[in-house]
């Protein structure tokens, strides 16, 4: 997650490193930010149009995907198991636990942004990782809804157009490895936790033990179901326990029983969920 | 058509579990055990959707494509030097896409 794109900066400018936005440096700062993440996590839409082709989906099946599912993570786990041969009830699943974090943002998102009524029914659409991790890092609930429909709806346009063109460019190039779009579909992952590697030295244990049971499971369990098995890497690890030293800065040290995991650290501008 | 049906159920699915957010019970999450799994458990996903699409061919052999490798290893580098997310995602496809140029 481009989470290093909000945080971190106090004093100074967000998204001071990012380039869109020096043309839009009179918007308010969610605004500003929102879109700036909102436009560059977008643009990866392409790499999900070109592997959701190179797996076998049509270009409306690819397009279906980024309107109604609109996830990336679930999106690239069901295509990545159609693409393997493997199960497509695997493949759902997989895209349904990875689809699973989106019910946790959502809670804190019905305490943080407070739209009742139907027009609720829209706004659950939107909250996914970027979405939450924009409205979290704002100071105000103003600026947090602010944050939140800005980040929405430039990633949606974004995410749905080039969907669309990287499944139309895939289905005349064809080989999309030669381009190593492969290469990028993991980067987006990368992308994804890094900040929260960086910052956490049990996620970076959980990261590891994740890593590691997947690939030991590769060879025994079709396709998709590895990256399922992983997810039991989030129980195994303990919370600030014995793993986490005096250097752990999870917070559970000293600190109150309820506070790991628990609610966003402002200091630090993370999203915990 | 099984690919439909799993498409628009796929869809269907990721939506409700927004929903279900935004209109479940506060004292959900406040369990310990589902609140320490619900926080954790995208790290472990993300981390081992990299090994899997990193090191295997999506089927059930595990694989070393250096081309692959070398492009999420770029990836990495660029991350630790906190360059932006576009950047991250170009150094990777650009060092696979050179690598396998180079017939690696």
């Amino acid at each position: 997650m481009p989470r290093n794109f909000v945080q971190d900066r106090a004093g100074t400018t967000p998204l001071a490193s990012v380039d869109v936005t020096t043309s839009t440096a009179s918007l308010p700062p969610p605004v500003r930010d929102g879109l700036g993440m909102g436009t560059a996590v977008g643009l990866s839409g392409t790499a999900f149009g070109a592997a959701a082709v190179t797996a076998g989906l049509s270009v409306p099946q690819a397009c279906v995907l980024s309107l109604l599912a609109f996830t990336g993570a679930s999106q690239f786990a069901l295509v990545g198991v159609v693409a393997g041969g493997g199960g497509l009830a695997a493949g759902a699943a997989g895209a349904l636990l990875l689809g699973a974090r989106n019910t946790l943002y959502g809670l804190r998102m019905a305490d943080l942004l407070h739209w009742r009524g139907p027009r609720r029914l829209l706004v659950a659409h939107g909250i996914i990782d970027e979405t939450a991790a924009g409205a979290l890092a704002q100071p105000t609930a103003a600026w947090a809804r602010t944050s939140f429909v800005t980040v929405f709806t430039s990633l949606y346009l974004t995410w749905n157009l080039t969907t669309l063109v990287g499944a139309l460019a895939t289905e005349r190039i064809g080989d999309t490895d030669a381009f190593g779009l492969d290469a990028m579909s993991a980067a987006v992952f990368l992308a994804l936790v890094a900040a929260r590697l960086r910052d956490n030295r049990r996620e970076r244990l959980v990261a590891v033990l994740a890593a590691a049971i997947a690939l030991a499971a590769v060879p025994f369990a079709p396709p998709g179901v590895p990256v399922l098995l992983a997810a039991a890497a989030a129980l195994i690890v303990p919370s600030g326990g014995p793993a986490g030293s005096p250097g752990d800065d999870e917070g559970g040290d000293g600190g109150a029983p309820g506070s790991d995991g628990g609610d966003a650290d402002p200091g630090r501008g993370e999203v915990r969920a | 058509m099984t690919l439909w049906l799993v498409i628009i159920g796929t869809c269907a699915g990721c939506y409700l579990l927004k929903l279900a957010g935004l209109s479940a019970p506060r004292r959900l999450l406040d369990h310990p055990l589902v609140r320490r799994f619900a926080m954790t458990v995208p790290v472990a996903l993300l981390a081992a959707l990299i090994a899997v699409q990193t090191a295997s061919d999506g089927g059930q052999e595990l694989v070393f494509d250096p081309a692959r490798v070398g492009g999420v290893a770029a990836a990495a580098i660029a991350l630790l030097l906190r360059a932006p997310f576009l950047v991250v995602l170009a150094a990777a496809a650009a060092t696979a896409a050179g690598l396998r140029l180079l017939g690696l």
